[in-house]
Order: C-alpha cells, then structure tokens, then sequence
C-alpha cells in the first residue's frame, strides 16, 4: 500500500485558507472587545426566564451610573431588545472600519436582528440551498453572532451585555467565541425546572473558568396591586436551592413586575420593587468590574 | 483542509476557486512539482456549509466586510437597515481626485450600483473597490464589476 502521509504529517500550511481565516475572525473579535473594559453575559439555558427583560433593564440601569454600555441581542431567532430599548427602525451607520450601532434614547449601544429584517412578523430566514439547512444553520447562527460582537464599532465601552438565548448549547456557543467573558449571570425562577435546567449552566460556566458567575433570581413573586399582599408565582424555591448546592452568589431576586419590559426605553422608575433589584444588581456588577482587570 | 499529490508527495497550491451562480463551488488545487490540477466541487449544501462560517476556500482576495456573513445571507434584510449617506466611496473622478480615493466610478457603474438592494449596497461597494485595487483597476465600470462578481460569487447581490 502506497504511503499517503496525513493532515498532522503535511506540515505546510493549509492551502485552503480555511484555518487561517477562522483564527483571523477570533483575532479580530478579540481586538475588537480589547477595547471593552468588561463582557458580561446574560443567560440562563432556560427560557421565558426574563432574561431579555433583566438584560435591558440592567443595561439602562448601568448607562444612568455612567457607564458606557453596549448590549448585542443573541437571540437572533427572537430577538427583543431592540424594542424593548426604544431602537426600533433604527438605522446602523456602515462603515468599513465596523458598524455603528443602534444608541437608544437611555444612552445604550444596541445591535439586534430586529434592526436587520424587513418584515415585523417575518421569522429569521436565510437565503439557502433547498436541502441540508439542518447541517449548517447553526454555524450560520454562531458566526452571526461573531459578527455582531466583533464587526460592531462598540468603542470603548465599560461594559458590554450579550443576551444569550435559550439553551445550554447556546452558552457553549458563547463561551467558544469569547473565552475571555468575565462575567455570567444565570436568570432563574423559584421553579424546580428552572433550578434542574440552569444547574447545567452553572456546571458551564464552571468548566469554562468565567471569573465571575452570579444567580438573578427572577418573578419570584408577585403582589397583588390592590392589597399589596404577596403571593409566590412559582411552586419551590429553586433559585435559593440553586444557590446553596452550586455555591453561587444569589445576587437578587426580582418581583414579578408587568411592566418590567416595556419601559426600559425610558428609563426605570426606582420606586418599583423589581426596579430597586435592579439597582442593586447594576451594583453587584460594578462591584465585580473592579475585581476583573488590574 | 489540505491537498497533497501522492504521486509527488507535495502539497497542493490553491490556484483559482470559480462560483457559476447556481450555488456550487469549484476550487482548483495545482501540484508545483508535476503541474496537476484537480478541481474540488461541491454542491450548494456544502458551499453554504463553508460559507456559514464566513470563510472563503483558498482564502480571501479582499477583506471581510463588517457582518458580510449575515447580509449575503439573510432573507428580508431590511432596505433602511444601513445608512450609506456618509459613505464617499463611489464617487467621480473629480471627487476621488479631492479626497485621495485611488478607484474613480464611471456614471454607468454608478448608476448600476444604485441599483444593487441597500441592504447590502454599502458592502458591495467597499467590495468592488478592494477588488479593483487589488487588480490594479483604477476605474469602476459595469465591465470591471462583472469580473468582480464572477470572481467573488456576489451572484444576487
């Protein structure tokens, strides 16, 4: 049998360019949030959690400390940010040195699929070939995702927020594409299949050695407008559960509030419960901040 | 990804890459030793598996462009997505001349420009352009942006 010598014994460069092209695109990220103090991710691995709405609500809650804050929608499948940051319609300024992005009326750098699609109701769709969609529209999705954290002109920023969507795959993604992330808040809910999903998470974040891994405990009860008595939303008490088997800071735990996503594109009245977590949220982050970089 | 002739036991150079338009792909591997070429094909599904991680096979002949991946393939791109008002780059020869821009447009290539979506309208330009430096082409024409495209596969954009 003839020899033919394998990949790892061809030591020339690979002529397809493909490897090269790939680390290229990383560098380029990395250059690109080199210039951001701090990258904090907001997910969970479970959805109708919150996460969009406590990603919003912390972004504005941080750019009124003065901070300059940037936030990419990861969910590109629904993504909610643009409207719930008052950027709708917005237009993104295209250069060739990066896009500028969506700045919303609370002072919030904003990139969003939403900004990107024509139709209100059209769901995300990508030009294709009539079969194999399943073999390559993840990676599709993650390099969508690249783009718009690395192909974005963020600035200097102090902290970016990236929305990540439902499911553990998708903090995979993430963690892949920013090793260096430094912080993850894990939203949840009082709720047992909360705790079972977001405990896959934490383990993620765990393995992926993020400095900073914090829990949001969100709707973990509600009050009733007219008698302000208190009622849980949820059976169990997964979050604190949560907590106490993955050692992890319960950093808040957020009231449900019905107006806790549709008012982050003016700003947030400090005098609501939810928003008082927030406040402190936005405080654990900074906190965590200064502990990231020397 | 790497093609070795067997006979010569060398590495193949990427030597040209042709996109028809109808989403295949054909990349053309040369041996330096004995003058071979094979051509690698591949079927739509597997050039947009490629294409999705926005690379291209024998490497790029012009840069990237801020989120080319997303806007040579999303569908329904939004046409007021992009604002391309402050964007100079194609312009008259007099204009270029101002400002120091080394590819000048004829009206006509303009006048086709203006015509390409402007979801991706700004992008294209910028890609043309590189294009044509890269080629030495000092002037825009409907001629010099057909050989971009076919080279490129900027087929329906």
């Amino acid at each position: 049998m003839r020899k033919i010598r394998t990949y790892q014994e061809v030591t020339h460069e690979t002529e397809s360019g493909l490897l090269e092209q790939v680390l290229e695109q990383q560098e380029k990220l990395a250059e690109r949030l080199s210039q951001v103090k701090s990258v904090a991710a907001i997910a969970s691995g479970k959805g109708g959690v919150g996460k969009s709405a406590v990603a919003a609500n912390l972004a504005v809650t941080l750019a009124k400390k003065g901070l300059k804050v940037g936030i990419a929608d990861g969910d590109l499948n629904g993504p909610s940010l643009g409207r719930m940051l008052g950027v709708s319609g917005a237009s993104l300024v295209d250069r060739p040195e990066g896009l500028g992005p969506a700045l919303s009326p609370t002072g919030v750098l904003v990139m969003s699929m939403e900004l990107l699609q024509q139709e209100e109701d059209a769901p995300l769709r990508w030009r294709e070939p009539s079969f194999g969609g399943f073999v390559w529209q993840s990676t599709m999705e993650t390099s969508a995702l690249r783009e718009f954290l690395g192909d974005v002109a963020w600035g200097d920023l102090d902290i970016l927020l990236v929305d990540v969507p439902p499911g553990t795959d998708k903090i995979a993604r993430l963690l892949q594409l920013l090793p260096d992330l430094h912080q993850m808040l894990l939203v949840t809910t009082p709720s047992e299949a909360s705790r079972f999903i977001v405990s896959k998470s934490v383990r993620m974040a765990r393995e992926a050695g993020v400095p900073t891994v914090a829990l949001v405990a969100n709707m973990t009860e509600q009050a009733c407008p007219s008698c302000g008595h208190k009622s849980q939303l949820f059976e169990g008490n997964g979050a604190k559960r949560l907590a106490e088997d993955s050692g992890l800071p319960l950093w808040v735990e957020i009231p449900f509030d019905a107006h806790f996503g549709s008012s982050t594109d003016l700003g947030l009245n400090p005098e609501t419960p939810s928003n008082q977590a927030i406040l402190t949220l936005a405080d654990k982050v900074i906190d965590a901040m200064s502990t990231e970089k020397p | 990804m790497k093609f070795l002739c067997i006979e010569c036991d060398s590495v193949m150079d990427f030597a040209e890459r042709r996109l028809p338009g109808d989403g295949t792909l054909a990349a053309v591997f040369s041996c330096d030793s004995c003058g071979r070429d094979v051509a690698m094909l591949t079927n739509p599904m597997e050039t947009q598996l490629v294409s999705s991680l926005g690379v291209k096979i024998g490497g790029r002949e012009v840069p990237a462009q801020p989120l080319e991946t997303v806007r040579t393939s999303l569908e329904g791109g939004r046409e007021d997505a992009f604002d391309i008002s402050n964007d100079s780059s194609s312009q008259s020869a007099e204009q270029a001349s101002q400002s120091g821009q080394s590819v000048t447009w004829t009206p006509a290539a303009i006048d086709r420009l203006n015509k390409v979506p402007t979801f991706v309208q700004g992008m294209v330009k910028r890609i043309y352009i590189d294009w044509a430096k890269e080629q030495g082409v000092d002037e825009m024409t409907p001629e010099v942006m057909d050989r971009a495209r076919t080279e490129l596969g900027l087929e329906g954009m």
